[in-house]
C-alpha cells in the first residue's frame, strides 16, 4: 500500500507540472490583458506596469521564474488587478469558504445519498422506492443555478429564515443555502447509484445464503450487503468531488461567499494571469489528493484488490 | 424621480449651502433618527485596492470617497464644497490656485498637512506606482504631469507645492477656470506617507490604512463585502450620522432585487426593463437620476473599416434609422433620455445643441435613412453586413438585440454580434480592430470637456480613431477661450455630421433605495454620494 | 404418469427435429429485454416525439429566432404570456422575442451539441482505450498513464480558458466538451478490452495473420458496442448539463443562436417578475430530455447486461 501511495505521488509531480505550464501557455495565448479596462493606459505608463510585473520578459523565463517561485517559495506572485493583494493571501482567504461548504455538501449528498438509496433498495418497488427515484431523478436533471435563486427567493424572500448570500466568517446559516445548493445533484446522483448497486447485492447468492442462516435483517445489511454495495458508489465520488468544485462557481457567484471558484471565473474573465495559475495548480493537487483518497478507500472496501 | 423627496432635499441643500458652509448630515428636528445607523448598499463586483491614487472603477470609487477626501467635496446638487481645504484663490487667468486647508486629522491622529496633497499627487503621476488614472493630471492641466507620467522629468517637477503646512499652490499650463470641480476626483486626494512608507503596498489592508475621510477601513472580504466605520478623529465627525457603511457584492442584479426585498440591502440597482412595474409597486423607493455617462455606438473611423462604414452616408443613414425612443421606453424604461449628441446635457454650465436629427419624427428620420442609404449604393440588391462587438450583459443584448432588428427593417443591414467579455472588448477597441462597437463614457469631472477631449486624434480614449483636424483645433481654442460653449456646439455638430460615434441615450442611475434611507444627492449628475451626509430614519 | 410424460417428450422431439431451428442473437434477446423495459420505451417515445416535434414544429412557428415584436417590447410582463391568438405559443422573451421557436432551436442545438459531445468521446475514448487495453504491457502503462495526469487537470477550468482564448464557436464548444469527458470511456473500454483479447476469436485472427490495428478496429471495437453505446448514452445527459453551465457563464453558444441552457439560465434571472413561461418551457424540454436519456441509458444497460439488474 504504501509503495502505491509512493508511486501515486511521483506521478503527481509532472503531473502538476503540466498543469502549470499548459494553464500557462492558454493564458498567454488569450486576447485581451490584465490590464485592459474602459480607460485606455498611455504607452508610458503601460511600460511601468508591465515591468512591475515582470510582464516584459521573455515568455519563457517568465514560466521558469513563476516555477522557481512556487517550488522554492510556495509564492504566486502578486495579482495582477487588486493591488494589494497577493495570490497567496486571496488563496489563503477563499479557499477555507470553499473548503467549508464543500465539506459539508460532500457529508451531506454522501450521508443523506447513502441511506436514501439504502432505503430505497431495501423498500424495493414500494412507494418510498417510487418516491425516492422521482426526487432524485427530479433534482439530478435541475441545473444548480436554477435551483440557487429558487432557493433564494423561497428561503431568503418569502420565508426569512436564511440569508440570501455573504458569508460572515461562515456562521451557520449563512453556510446552509450554499451549502444544499450544491449538495442537491449530487445527493440525487449518489442515491441513485446507491440504489441500483444495493439492489444488486441483494439479489446475489451469498445474502441469499445469510438470510438462509438466518441473519436478522439489518445486520445482513449492515455487515454483508454494505461494503459490496459500497464499491461503485466510492469510485464515483471521485467526479462527485470534482463535479463539486465546479459547481462551487455557481454558489459563489450566487451567495457572494468570496469562494475560490468565483475567483477563478473572474481571473479568467479579468486575466489576471497568477491568480488563475495559483487556483488551477490548487486545483490540480486537490483532484490528484481526491483520486488518490478514493483509491485508498476503494482497497479498503474490497480485500480484493491489493496494490 | 421622485419629485417630493427632490424638492426636499434641493430646498435643505439650498438653505443650507453656501461657499462657505460645509455640508453634512442635516438632521430635520422632527427627524426620528434609526438606532442602527447601518447603510448597506449594493456593488456589483469586487471591491479592488482601496488606494486613492489606483482606484478606477466605480465600485472602488465609492468606497474610497468615504475614507478619503480630497481638498473640495461636492454637495448634493454636484457643486464643489470646502472639504480638506477651507478655501482657495485663483488668480487673474486661472493659472495658478492657492488653497488653504483646515485643521484636521488623519485616522492615527497625524495632522493632514498640504504636504501630503503633495505626495499624493506626486505619486500619482509616478511612473513606479503605474497607476491607470496617471492621466487625470494632465487632462486638467496640472504643469509638467504628461512629461513626468512619460518618464521625462522627475516627480517632484509636478506643478504642486506646499508653500506651508496649510497652504498649497497648484500650478496649471492652461487656463482652467473649473478647475476645482476636479478635486472630487480620488486621484487628487491625500495620501499618507508614513504609512505607505512602512507597509509598502500592503497599506490599504484594515489593520494598517490610515485615512482622511469620515470613516475608516473596518473589513474588507473580497467577492463578500467591505465595512467601513466611523472615524472619531475626523474634523466634522460631530455632524456624521451613520456609523457604519456596508458595501456588499451581489455579481447578479436579480439576486441584489431579491435581497433588497428581504431587507438585506438598503439600496440596489434596478435590473433593465423593471423600473416601470417597480415604480408602480413602491413608488416611494424607486428612483431614476440623471448620470453622468453617455451610451453610444462606436464606428472605426480608421482605414480598417469596411467601404460601407467610409461612406458618410451610410454612417447617417444607420444612425437615423436607430428609433431611440423604443430603446429608451420600451427596452430600457429607466427614465434614461434619447441621445443626439455626445456630452451628457446635465454638463455644467454646457449648451445642449440643436441637431436637426432630434427634432425630426421617427418615420422622417427612416425616410431620410432609406434616402441616404440608396443614394450610397446599398439596398436589397446590395445589402450590407456588419460586425458589432458588446459585453456580455443582458442590458447591452437586448439593445443590439433591437437596433438590428430596426436596421433590417429598415434597411436589410445585417448585424452579426458578438459578446466578449469587458476587457476584450476594451482592447479590441482601443485598437480599433472592429467595425461598429459598444461604448459608454462616464465624466471624470462636470464640464463638457471631460467628454469632447475623447474626439481628439491624439486622445487614448479616441477608440473611433477619428482625426478631424478641425475638431483638434476647437478644442485648443476651447481651452484658452473665455467662453468655450461656442466651440463646445461646433464641435458637437461636426461629429453629427461626420459620425465618428452613434450616440444613444444618456445614462439615468435606476435604484431602489429604503425610504428610511435620507440624505441622498438625487441631483448630482455625477452621483458622487457621502455616508457622511446622509442619515437613517426609523 | 411417467409412461405419457416420456411419450410426449418423444413427440415433441420429433416435432423439433422437423422445425428449422430459427435462432436468436444477442442483439434480438437485447431488444426484448429493452421492449419488456416499459420506462424505457415510455422515454424513448417521448424523445422520438421531442425530435420530431423540433423538425416539424417551426412550420407554425410566425416568428423567427431574432425578430423582435415591437408590440410587445417593454410590456413583457403583461402582454407577453403564451397566445394562440397573436402567435407566441410559448410567450414572449424580455427582448421581445418568440420563445416558441427559439426554445425550438435550443433543442436543436443542446441536442446536437450533446450527441456530437457524446460522438467525440465515444470516438476518442474506444479507439484509446482499446489500443491501450490491445496493446497491453508498456504503451498500456503509458498510454494510462496519460489518462491519470488528464484527469487531474480540473478540465472544467481549462475548457473556459479554452473557450476565451479561441472565441466562442460552435465548434469548439461540443469538440470541448467531448474531450473532457473522453477519459472515463476510455478506462471502460480499456477494461472491457483486457477480456476480449483473450477469447478464442482474437486468437484466431492473430493465427491467420490478421494485423494487430486491424484486429483492435475489426474485432475489438464491435465486441466493445454495447457498452459503448450504454456509456455513451448516459454521457449525453451530461454533455447537456456541461452546456447548459457553459451558457450560464456567458461563455456558450453565441447570439442570437441558442440553446436550452441559455434559455434557462435567462429564464431563471427574470423568475421574480412573474414570466414564468420564460423559464418553464426551456426546463420542461430540458428536463424531459435528460430524464429520457438516463432512463434509455438504463434501459439500454439493464438490455444488453442481464446481470445487472
Amino acid at each position: 500500500m504504501i509503495a502505491f501511495i509512493l508511486k501515486r505521488l511521483a506521478v503527481a509531480i509532472p503531473t502538476l507540472l503540466v498543469l502549470i505550464i499548459l494553464s500557462f501557455i492558454l493564458m498567454k495565448v488569450a486576447p485581451g490583458g490584465p490590464f485592459s479596462g474602459e480607460k485606455a493606459i498611455p504607452e508610458a505608463v503601460m511600460k511601468n506596469i508591465l515591468a512591475r510585473y515582470s510582464l516584459d520578459k521573455p515568455q519563457w523565463q517568465q514560466l521558469l521564474e513563476y516555477i522557481y517561485n512556487i517550488v522554492f517559495h510556495f509564492d504566486f506572485g502578486p495579482s495582477f488587478k487588486y493591488r494589494d493583494r497577493s495570490v497567496n493571501e486571496i488563496i489563503a482567504q477563499g479557499f477555507p469558504v470553499t473548503l467549508t461548504y464543500g465539506f459539508w455538501a460532500f457529508i451531506l449528498a454522501t450521508l443523506v445519498g447513502i441511506t436514501m438509496g439504502i432505503v430505497a433498495a431495501i423498500r424495493h418497488n414500494s412507494w418510498i422506492d417510487y418516491l425516492a427515484v422521482g426526487i432524485t431523478i427530479g433534482a439530478q436533471v435541475v441545473p444548480n443555478f436554477v435551483l440557487a435563486p429558487i432557493l433564494v427567493l423561497v428561503f431568503t424572500l418569502w420565508l426569512r429564515w436564511l440569508p440570501g448570500g455573504g458569508w460572515n466568517d461562515g456562521q451557520w446559516n449563512y453556510v446552509i443555502l450554499p451549502v444544499i445548493a450544491l449538495a442537491a445533484t449530487y445527493l440525487a446522483s449518489i442515491a441513485r447509484i446507491t440504489r441500483s448497486s444495493m439492489l444488486e447485492v441483494l439479489h446475489s447468492n451469498f445474502i441469499r445464503t445469510a438470510r438462509a442462516k438466518g441473519v436478522p435483517g439489518w445486520q445482513v445489511i449492515v455487515r454483508h450487503a454494505l461494503k459490496p454495495a459500497l464499491l461503485p458508489v466510492v469510485s464515483y465520488l471521485g467526479p462527485v468531488f470534482v463535479g463539486m468544485i465546479t459547481g462551487s462557481v455557481v454558489v459563489d457567484l450566487y451567495f457572494s461567499t468570496g469562494g475560490i471558484g468565483q475567483w477563478f471565473v473572474n481571473s479568467a474573465l479579468g486575466r489576471d494571469y497568477a491568480t488563475i495559475l495559483g487556483i488551477t495548480i490548487l486545483l490540480g493537487a486537490l483532484t490528484i489528493t481526491a483520486n488518490l483518497v478514493v483509491d485508498i478507500l476503494y482497497a479498503w472496501i474490497d480485500p480484493k484488490i491489493r496494490y | 424621480m421622485k419629485l417630493r423627496n427632490v424638492l426636499g432635499v434641493a430646498i435643505a441643500a439650498a438653505l443650507l449651502s453656501s461657499t462657505t458652509m460645509t455640508f453634512a448630515a442635516d438632521v430635520p428636528a422632527d427627524a426620528k433618527l434609526a438606532a442602527e445607523q447601518v447603510f448597506k448598499y449594493r456593488v456589483l463586483d469586487n471591491i479592488r485596492a482601496l488606494d486613492p491614487q489606483l482606484a478606477e472603477d466605480v465600485d472602488t470609487a465609492y468606497v474610497v470617497n468615504q475614507l478619503f477626501e480630497g481638498l473640495y467635496n461636492e454637495d448634493a446638487e454636484g457643486n464643489p464644497v470646502p472639504g480638506a481645504a477651507e478655501s482657495y484663490e485663483a488668480n487673474a487667468d486661472f493659472t495658478k490656485y492657492t488653497f488653504h486647508l483646515r485643521d484636521a486629522k488623519w485616522s492615527n491622529g497625524d495632522p493632514v498637512t498640504a504636504g501630503d496633497f503633495v505626495y499624493g499627487w506626486q505619486r500619482a503621476v509616478d511612473p513606479a506606482l503605474a497607476s491607470t488614472y496617471a492621466y487625470y493630471l494632465g487632462l486638467v492641466n496640472v504643469v509638467n504631469a504628461d512629461d513626468i507620467v512619460a518618464g521625462k522629468l522627475p516627480i517632484t517637477d509636478l506643478g504642486v507645492k506646499a508653500i506651508d503646512d496649510k497652504t498649497l499652490e497648484v500650478s496649471l499650463k492652461a487656463p482652467t477656470p473649473w478647475f476645482v470641480k476636479t478635486l472630487a476626483h480620488s486621484t487628487l486626494f491625500a495620501a499618507p506617507k508614513a504609512t505607505i512608507d512602512k507597509f509598502g503596498a500592503d497599506w490599504t489592508k484594515p489593520e494598517n490604512i490610515v485615512s482622511n475621510g469620515s470613516y475608516i477601513l473596518a473589513e474588507n472580504s473580497p467577492g463578500e463585502r467591505v465595512v467601513v466605520k466611523r472615524n472619531p478623529n475626523y474634523w466634522n465627525d460631530a455632524k456624521t450620522v451613520i456609523n457604519e457603511v456596508q458595501f456588499l457584492t451581489i455579481n447578479d442584479e436579480n439576486q441584489g432585487l431579491t435581497r433588497w426585498r428581504a431587507g438585506e440591502v438598503d439600496q440596489t440597482d434596478v435590473p433593465a426593463g423593471q423600473y416601470p412595474a417597480l415604480e408602480a409597486e413602491l413608488p416611494d423607493e424607486t428612483y431614476s437620476v440623471p448620470q453622468f455617462c453617455t451610451y453610444y455606438f462606436s464606428v472605426n473611423m480608421t482605414d480598417s473599416a469596411p467601404e460601407a462604414l467610409k461612406k458618410k452616408e451610410v454612417r447617417q443613414a444607420l444612425n437615423l434609422a436607430i428609433d431611440r425612443d423604443i430603446i429608451v421606453n420600451a427596452v430600457l424604461q429607466g427614465g434614461q433620455t434619447p441621445a443626439y449628441s455626445f456630452t451628457n446635457p446635465h454638463t455644467s454650465g454646457f449648451v445642449v445643441p440643436t441637431i436637426p436629427a432630434a427634432g425630426m419624427t421617427q418615420e422622417e428620420r427612416d425616410a431620410k435613412a432609406k434616402e441616404l442609404f440608396t443614394a450610397a449604393g446599398y439596398g436589397p440588391d446590395n445589402p450590407l453586413t456588419l460586425d458589432y462587438i458588446y459585453n456580455t450583459s443582458e442590458a447591452h443584448k437586448a439593445i443590439i438585440v433591437a437596433v438590428s432588428q430596426m436596421w433590417k427593417e429598415k434597411l436589410g443591414v445585417n448585424i452579426n454580434m458578438s459578446d466578449m467579455e469587458f476587457a476584450v472588448l476594451s482592447d479590441r477597441r482601443h485598437t480599433q480592430d472592429f467595425q461598429l462597437a459598444r461604448n459608454a463614457w462616464c465624466g471624470d469631472y462636470n464640464e463638457a470637456s471631460t467628454f469632447l477631449s475623447l474626439f481628439d486624434s491624439k486622445s487614448e480614449q479616441n477608440d473611433s480613431g477619428w482625426a478631424n483636424a478641425d475638431v483638434d483645433k476647437l478644442l485648443a481654442d476651447a481651452k484658452t477661450a473665455a467662453d468655450p460653449n461656442p466651440m463646445y456646439t461646433k464641435i458637437e455638430e461636426i461629429s453629427s455630421e461626420e459620425i465618428p460615434i452613434m450616440p444613444i441615450y444618456f445614462y439615468a442611475k435606476v435604484f431602489m433605495q429604503k425610504p428610511t434611507i435620507k440624505g441622498w444627492p438625487f441631483n448630482n449628475v455625477e452621483q458622487i454620494w457621502y455616508a457622511k451626509d446622509m442619515y437613517i430614519t426609523e | 404418469m411417467a409412461v405419457e410424460a416420456r411419450t410426449d417428450v418423444a413427440a415433441r422431439r420429433e416435432d423439433l427435429a422437423d422445425k428449422p431451428v430459427k435462432g436468436r442473437s444477442l442483439w434480438q434477446d437485447a431488444g426484448r429485454r429493452f421492449i419488456r423495459n416499459k420506462a424505457a420505451v415510455f422515454f424513448l417515445f417521448l424523445l422520438a416525439l421531442i425530435v420530431a416535434f423540433t423538425i416539424v414544429g417551426p412550420y407554425f412557428a410566425k416568428f423567427t429566432i431574432e425578430k423582435v415584436d415591437w408590440t410587445i417590447l417593454g410590456k413583457v410582463p403583461a402582454k407577453g404570456m403564451p397566445n394562440i391568438e397573436n402567435g407566441h405559443f410559448f410567450g414572449v422573451d424580455q427582448t421581445g422575442r418568440d420563445v416558441y421557436i427559439r426554445v425550438i432551436q435550443g433543442t436543436q442545438i443542446s441536442l446536437i451539441v450533446g450527441l456530437l459531445g457524446s460522438a467525440v468521446a465515444v470516438v476518442v475514448g474506444t479507439l484509446y482505450g482499446a489500443i491501450a487495453g490491445y496493446f497491453g504491457g508498456r504503451l498500456d502503462s503509458a498510454m494510462m498513464r496519460f489518462v491519470d495526469i488528464l484527469y487531474s487537470i480540473p478540465y472544467m477550468f481549462i475548457l473556459i480558458l479554452l473557450l476565451i482564448i479561441f472565441g466562442r464557436s460552435f465548434t469548439l464548444l461540443f469538440v470541448g466538451i467531448g474531450l473532457v469527458s473522453w477519459l472515463g470511456m476510455s478506462r471502460v473500454v480499456r477494461g472491457q478490452t483486457l477480456t476480449l483479447k483473450n477469447r478464442e476469436f482474437v486468437e484466431a485472427a492473430i493465427a491467420t495473420g490478421v494485423k494487430p490495428l486491424s484486429i483492435v478496429v475489426r474485432h475489438i471495437v464491435p465486441n466493445l458496442l454495447g457498452i459503448v453505446v450504454v456509456y455513451a448514452t448516459l454521457l449525453i445527459p451530461e454533455m447537456i448539463l456541461l452546456e447548459s453551465f457553459i451558457s450560464f457563464l456567458g461563455l456558450g453558444i453565441q447570439e442570437p443562436n441558442t440553446s436550452l441552457g441559455a434559455l434557462i439560465s435567462e429564464g431563471a434571472s427574470t423568475m421574480q417578475y412573474g414570466v414564468f413561461w420564460q423559464l418553464g418551457f426551456p426546463l420542461a424540454f430540458f428536463v424531459v430530455i435528460l430524464f429520457a436519456f438516463f432512463f434509455v441509458g438504463d434501459g439500454l444497460r439493464d438490455a444488453l447486461d442481464p446481470k445487472d439488474r
